[in-house]
């Protein structure tokens, strides 16, 4: 364990920016290309993650521990987020026998 | 009784609140009463007012009284009071308006008595009354000017009393319109006169502008605005088409203020002025021939007139005419008698002229009336005595003011005699017409009118009669040297006079030059009363449609209405409609229009945006975040 975090500890800042990146942009594209709600509320889960994983390789680099406080409360937040998500989305299935995104073409003019 | 001097317009003004407010339940009798009340006793105190200045004169005093009532404003420098001057001047504006007042709110409760709107016809008399008193009281220009104002007002009110027929409210209209263009200059006189003097109070204006050098060019362009003032009110030309419309009123409202007082009110603001406009010997000139010119036309053009109103209203045009003649060649005394005698006489043949109206049924065109001597014998010889008096014949009333004018205009320039002496001939000549077409030869009415002939009532009548003695008596007020009299007026009115007459003397005519003078007028007018017995009795010449050259110019009025249609009114209209359409629609309406139609435009186009498909809007969110961020790069 100890092995680990101090391994962990020489990976480079530019990595972990980089993975964070990767991760984020699959996100967005996941959210971008997909229509199935629940891929795409697992697409937000990513960027949501990438985010945290980013604050925390900051807050290690820095030595500043408000950056890990940050990441509870995010992932307190998606946690709620998820919820009242996941109940739209069930609320969306019974009305329209569908998770297809494009069910919801009733949000304009 | 100079301490009551506030009660003098107080008491009309009450007779106006009172009988406005009560028009409709007060009984007929009680408002007509109430109404003349009002003015006569305005009149008995006028009465004392003038006789304690009268006896202040013969005691060699200047007789000037002032009383202030309150201060009404103070701004800066300009500390404006309400202040009632009485002088010899305006005690004797003060009895020609209350008294000639009184008779004819008398008058009127006769003439009006089948009226619907008896009540708010003295109501608007009374109030006329007030505000003429005001003027001619007031020991400044800015209440003169209010009393100006407010007798335009009235004026307005009455040409448009019967208010339902729209030719009588666009002469009501008209008049207030033409008036508004004099009241311009009026105001803009008062500008300058505060800008020059630093105050608009009479005596200190006038102790100044004695030591203005002549021909000043501040006093020039005052007295040219005061000037244009006076021809709206008095209308002159340019501004006297409105007169002769304005009879659309009842005839007691023509007798009393298109006729005796308020026309005349141009006459007083020029003769109260005096001073600034002798040291103005340019606008003295332009006020001679002004005068002149309205005074020719005029009567020229009351030579054709069928209708006997606007016969009396273009005769009243060129008498007023003679009287800015008499102020422009300085006979100021002269031109003030003859506002005194023609209030009596053309007050007299208005009301004349309404007692044959209202016995001929509302007829108006003198070519169906004829032979009424017998029926109307009051009528017919108070509106003789009248004619007389205004065409120049000794000794009544019109012979001795009218010659004091001309005599004076001789003594400036024989040409200006002999003008004045044409309009006198025309004078004569129109006067006598009227009275031969009316009271002479066959009646040319209807049956019916025939049969309802009647002379009027006592109250219609007796204030003829009384005004038929006035006409007859008033010339001796000032009867002229050369005829063996004291120049009693004049004597009087001197202190008002005094510094003018101190610059330019008053010319010396050799007694001989002014009998011959005399005479030739004299027998000019009874020739030419003859020419139109001779034309209307003798031949029984009845003005038919058919008119031909100068007939036809002069019934027409000169076309000066339609030459001012088509100068002024046309082009207005024009150019507003041009306005109208360019300005107004396209240019201002297109622009709020075109804001409003460009963004409802611009949101119905661009909410096809919102296609419904939450991708798109997913993909325009984070387009709208990789742009910010490219924007943040660029601007770091």
């Amino acid at each position: 364990m100890e092995n680990i975090v101090q391994n962990l500890q020489t990976v480079p800042l530019n990595h972990y920016i980089l993975f964070s990146t990767l991760i984020f942009s699959i996100g967005v594209i996941g959210v971008l290309i997909r229509r199935n709600m629940i891929i795409m509320m697992m697409s937000i889960e990513l960027m949501l993650n990438a985010v945290n994983l980013l604050l925390a390789a900051f807050s290690v680099h820095h030595g500043d521990s408000s950056g890990q406080v940050f990441v509870f409360f995010i992932m307190a937040l998606a946690a709620a987020e998820v919820a009242v998500g996941l109940a739209i989305i069930i609320m969306v299935y019974r009305n329209t026998k569908s998770v297809d995104i494009d069910a919801l073409n009733k949000l304009r003019w | 009784m100079l301490a009551f001097i506030w009660l003098i317009p107080l008491l009309p003004l009450l007779g106006f609140i009172i009988n406005g407010l009560g028009q409709r339940s007060f009984s007929k009798s009680f408002i007509g009463i109430l109404a003349s009340g009002a003015v006569f006793a305005s009149f008995i105190l006028s009465v004392a007012v003038f006789s304690d200045v009268w006896s202040a004169r013969q005691a060699g005093e200047e007789a000037v009284f002032t009383q202030e009532i309150f201060e009404w404003f103070a701004v800066g420098d300009l500390q404006v009071s309400l202040t009632f001057l009485v002088d010899p001047l305006s005690s004797i504006m003060l009895l020609i308006i209350t008294g000639i007042g009184f008779l004819i709110h008398l008058y009127a409760i006769g003439y009006m008595k089948h009226d619907a709107g008896f009540g708010k016809f003295f109501a608007y008399l009374n109030l006329f009354i007030f505000f003429m008193l005001l003027l001619v009281l007031g020991s400044n220009y800015l209440v003169l000017f209010i009393g100006w104002e407010g007798v335009g007002l009235c004026s307005y009110l009455l040409i448009g009393f019967w208010y339902t027929n729209p030719r009588y409210a666009s002469a009501a209209k008209k008049a207030f319109v033409m008036n508004r263009i004099g009241d311009l200059g009026f105001l803009l006189a008062l500008f300058f006169i505060f800008g020059t003097f630093g105050t608009l109070e009479y005596a200190g204006i006038f102790s100044a502008a004695k030591d203005f050098p002549m021909g000043d060019i501040t006093l020039l362009t005052i007295t040219l605005l005061l000037f244009i003032a006076a021809t709206g009110k008095s209308a002159q030309i340019p501004l006297f088409t409105w007169l002769p419309d304005a009879m659309a009123g009842p005839t007691p409202v023509s007798a009393l203020i298109h006729a005796a007082t308020m026309v005349t009110a141009g006459i007083y603001l020029i003769a109260r002025s005096n001073i600034l406009f002798t040291l103005s010997p340019i606008t003295l000139q332009l006020i001679t021939i002004i005068g002149l010119a309205t005074a020719l036309l005029g009567a020229i053009i009351a030579l054709t007139q069928t209708d006997i109103k606007k016969v009396l209203a273009y005769s009243t045009v060129s008498q007023l005419g003679y009287m800015f003649v008499g102020l422009g060649v300085g006979a100021f005394t002269g031109a003030f008698f003859h506002v005194i005698t023609h209030a009596f006489f053309k007050a007299l043949l208005f009301l004349g002229a309404g007692s044959v109206i209202h016995a001929m049924s509302d007829e108006q065109d003198m070519r169906k009336m004829g032979a009424l001597k017998k029926s109307l014998p009051i009528t017919f010889s108070t509106m003789l005595i009248g004619t007389i008096a205004i065409a120049g014949i000794p000794p009544f009333s019109g012979f001795f003011s009218k010659d004091e004018i001309l005599a004076y205009a001789y003594a400036a320039h024989p040409i200006y005699w002999v003008l004045g002496f044409l309009a006198a001939l025309c004078t004569a000549f129109y006067m006598f017409r009227l009275i031969f077409l009316t009271f002479y030869g066959s009646f040319r009415g209807t049956a019916s009118q025939q049969e309802h002939l009647h002379e009027s009532p006592a109250s219609m009548t007796i204030p003829l009669i009384i005004l038929a003695i006035l006409a007859m008596v008033g010339g001796f007020l000032n009867v002229p040297e050369a005829l063996g009299g004291g120049h009693a007026l004049a004597n009087f009115l001197a202190p008002i006079f005094a510094d003018s007459a101190a610059i330019k003397a008053a010319p010396t005519i050799a007694h001989s030059t002014e009998y011959l003078l005399m005479g030739v007028s004299v027998v000019g007018a009874l020739v030419m009363a003859g020419y139109a017995y001779f034309l209307f009795v003798k031949k029984a010449d009845i003005p038919s449609e058919e008119r031909s050259g100068m007939a036809k110019l002069s019934y027409h009025k000169f076309y000066i209405d339609e030459l001012y249609d088509w100068l002024l009114v046309n082009p207005l209209k024009w150019s507003s409609q041009v306005f109208y359409t360019v300005v107004e629609r396209l240019g201002i309406d297109g622009l709020v229009n075109g804001i409003g139609r460009g963004i409802g435009g611009a949101g119905r186009t661009v909410r096809l945006l919102q296609s419904g498909y939450i991708t798109f809007y997913l993909f325009m969110m984070v387009l709208g975040v990789i742009l910010l961020f490219v924007y943040g790069l660029v601007s770091i």
